[in-house]
């Protein structure tokens, strides 16, 4: 076996291949789901669950236009970028029974950086586009990035925090976090008072997922009747596709963390199964867990809900949900203190 | 920063003539500092059919169905006062049970506009599910339509000198049922629009227009109303059967306690309208009189005594947008010498002009919807000159409206 300074390529090739296949297949999948999910509750048939592929199919075989003010080879870039930096988050996120492909190589801390990089991508292609409704949506895009970053930032280090208090090593790998080996979770070590304070930093993630996916209430970079499609105005053809696949696999990276973060548990933990069994029977239980994931953050808010006005964004997400995270984050320094966890 | 964004250049944003948030053309241009807007400007024309021209070469009988397609949603209220002018002209009686039936019909036209209104208004807030379902709420008012006269759209009922079908007995229990639906749902509509919480930060005190403003700028419906302005012509200037009816014109104090004249009261209004609606229908329902529905069975003598009438009359009807004018002048030949439509859109646009002046680019949807516009209506007039598309000014204006009034004068 070859291994170049402590990777071994042909795994690490491999991985991401078979974890870029699932992403993409996933988020595709996911999203037929919750758009039938979605119409259901608004009392419409809604469309088959294949739609998702057939509108990637149709993109793809289509004409990309770039538009004459547009520049170029950032225009075409972003949408590059920003589907292949999703698919990266996914390589440092554990799937049901997988360590993740590139674990030991980044942790927590890189994720949160690299959830930003398709957002900034979006950015980027909205400004290169040269159309004022996609400037319009880049500039909201970066308002709504920014409000939902400390939010996001607290749910985390809250956990990674308690980990710590708790005498857990290396707490920031997400495959510590999400117990894959172990089977300790934050659950697990905190006292009554810690899985309040998680319970309001679930509800806080709950509500960054929308803001992170642009979805509504959240929309409003993309907000088609203010904007026509903002951010994505002058896409078409191979790179729509590109930016559509990129949204799939972010909203299962995102659902991926908040079920690594959050809900963690394997069947595998509680049920004696062989090993390759296990692997299948976690593999499908996590399946379930993205997808009520999905299902509580992304539809049933936007179903339930009008767009924000982007002055709303910012003033919920840094005022209430900030606050909420906060008094989270309070109740689990005061259980670790009550716990008197390992390293206090 | 505080420097960058002092210095800010303003730059345009062009909505329309073909945006997501417009359903029917029209160009909005949008000087932008940031996201507010500092100056609006709005070119409508681009939605003009010329059915004033044809209907010039056609008979009352004939344009009284042409009035219905001027617009999908207030078809009946353009046929109404189209009616209502001529038969004031050729002096024809209009039977009592026929203005009973128009006002029946006028009524549900109100309720399915105020509805699809309010689908528009959730849609322009990205609130699709209410979208949906005040839409599908609309659907009942569509098939008592189509169940009375015949039509989901273009109804065809209205009739110079009444109407063509008569609304009988053996109907009166589907209509009863729709009325009962509507009761029903009335409250939870009420409750979805307007105690939801994304919609009261959307709405209120956007697209503020003061009680004062409203009366200057001669705003007319229920977007006069839900500035305080206390203007109904069903009210005002009595019409079909809404004399013989107990009602008032709908205000926002009347449900809130106080008027703001923002879009959250414009909601008001035109929900509590549908209430409204509702009681006007039991109203005529009970007070039907018996008898005829329309003056002449035989229409070639409609047509005959459309033809021998001279003289100029006004038709105004409360269309479901607000005051719906339509100005017929007759000179002793089959087609009128004149017909002029001014529907209420266009007295409510320069409205817009106020409102948006200093809101922010998410609220330009729902503040241009507010006043619920209705470009097919609205637009009568479309400049051509060296085949090119052009701008008549006032002075144009003026020189025009002078050598047309000498024409009048030396023709009579």
């Amino acid at each position: 076996m070859v291994v170049i300074l402590g990777i071994d390529p042909v795994s690490v090739i491999g991985g991401t291949v078979a974890v870029a296949l699932f992403g993409i297949l996933a988020g595709l999948v996911f999203m037929g789901v919750e758009r039938k999910f979605a119409a259901h509750m608004q009392a419409r048939i809604g469309p088959p669950i294949r739609q998702p592929f057939r509108d990637v199919a149709k993109l793809l075989s289509k004409d990309s236009i770039v538009p004459e003010n547009a520049i170029p080879l950032l225009f075409n870039m972003a949408p590059v970028l920003a589907l292949a930096s999703s698919i990266v988050i996914l390589l440092y996120i554990p799937l049901g029974g997988f360590l993740p492909v590139l674990a030991g190589y980044g942790d927590l801390i890189l994720v949160m950086y690299l959830l930003t990089v398709p957002a900034l991508a979006l950015v980027a292609g909205g400004f290169a586009s040269g159309s004022p409704y996609a400037t319009v949506g880049s500039q909201r895009e970066m308002v709504t990035m920014m409000s939902y970053e400390l939010p996001l930032a607290i749910a985390v280090i809250a956990i990674a925090w308690r980990l710590a208090a708790a005498g857990i090593a290396d707490p920031f790998s997400l495959a510590t976090i999400a117990g894959t080996a172990t089977g300790i979770t934050v659950w697990s070590v905190a006292g009554p008072l810690g899985i309040i304070g998680f319970l309001l930093l679930l509800i806080v993630l709950a509500w960054v997922t929308p803001a992170e996916l642009s979805r509504v209430p959240c929309d409003t970079p993309e907000a088609e009747t203010e904007l026509c499609g903002g951010l994505l105005v002058e896409y078409s053809g191979r790179n729509l596709a590109l930016f559509y696949l990129a949204q799939g696999v972010k909203t299962v990276a995102m659902a991926a963390l908040a079920v690594a973060l959050f809900l963690p548990w394997n069947i595998s933990w509680y049920v004696a199964l062989s090993p390759n069994a296990a692997l299948v029977a976690d593999f499908a239980f996590f399946l379930l867990k993205l997808m009520a994931v999905i299902f509580f953050s992304v539809s049933v808010i936007r179903v339930g809900m009008a767009r924000f006005r982007i002055t709303h964004v910012v003033s919920i997400y840094w005022g209430y949900l900030g606050g909420l995270g906060l008094l989270g984050l309070l109740c689990v320094v005061l259980d670790a203190y009550i716990g008197g966890g390992g390293m206090l | 920063m505080s420097e960058d964004s002092k210095n800010k250049a303003t730059f345009n944003v062009p909505i329309g003539p073909v945006h997501p948030a417009l359903k029917e053309p029209i160009l909005f241009t949008f000087k932008m500092d940031g996201e507010m807007v500092e100056e609006v400007d709005f070119a409508p024309g681009k939605c003009h059919r010329g059915i004033e021209w044809m209907g010039m070469r056609r008979n009352p009988v004939q344009i009284v169905h042409l009035t219905d397609r001027i617009c999908g949603i207030c078809g009946v209220s353009h046929s109404l006062a189209f009616a209502k002018a001529v038969e004031q002209i050729a002096e024809i009686e209009v039977p009592e049970r026929a203005h009973y039936v128009r006002a029946i019909i006028a009524e549900y036209e109100r309720i399915q506009s105020h509805l699809l209104w309010a689908g528009v208004a959730a849609h322009e807030l990205g609130f699709d599910t209410l979208f949906f379902l005040a839409w599908r709420v609309r659907e009942e008012s569509m098939d008592v339509i189509e169940y009375l006269t015949g039509n989901r759209v273009n109804y065809g009922i209205i009739q110079v000198g009444g109407v063509r079908r008569d609304f009988t007995e053996d109907q009166f229990p589907r209509i009863e049922a729709s009325l009962q639906y509507y009761e029903d749902i009335a409250g939870k509509l009420l409750n979805l629009f307007l105690e939801d919480k994304t919609i009261q930060i959307r709405c209120k005190n956007c697209g503020v227009m003061s009680k004062r403003e409203a009366l200057e700028l001669c705003t007319v419906g229920p977007t006069a109303r839900a500035s305080g302005v206390a203007m109904d012509v069903r009210y005002d200037s009595p019409y079909a059967a809404y004399g013989d009816l107990d009602f008032a014109p709908v205000l926002p104090h009347q449900y809130l306690g106080l008027t703001n004249g923002d879009v959250y009261d414009r909601i008001v209004v035109r929900l509590l309208e549908v209430v409204q609606s509702i009681d006007l229908i039991r109203q005529c329902l009970a007070n039907m009189p018996p008898g005829e529905v329309l003056w002449e069975k035989k229409y070639p003598k409609i047509l005959a005594a459309c033809k021998k009438a001279t003289g100029e009359a006004v038709g105004r009807v409360e269309a479901p947008r607000g005051e719906c004018l339509h100005y017929v002048r007759m000179d002793g030949n089959p087609n009128p010498q004149t017909w002029k439509v001014k529907a209420s859109t266009y007295s409510n646009q320069m409205s817009w002009l106020k409102m948006l002046k200093g809101e922010q680019i998410a609220d330009i949807p729902i503040v241009v919807a507010s006043i619920d516009p209705c470009m097919s209506c609205t637009d009568r007039v479309a400049v051509v000159r060296h085949g090119r598309t052009d701008i008549l000014t006032k002075a144009d204006l003026h020189r025009l409206s002078v050598e047309k009034t000498r024409r009048l004068a030396q023709w009579s």
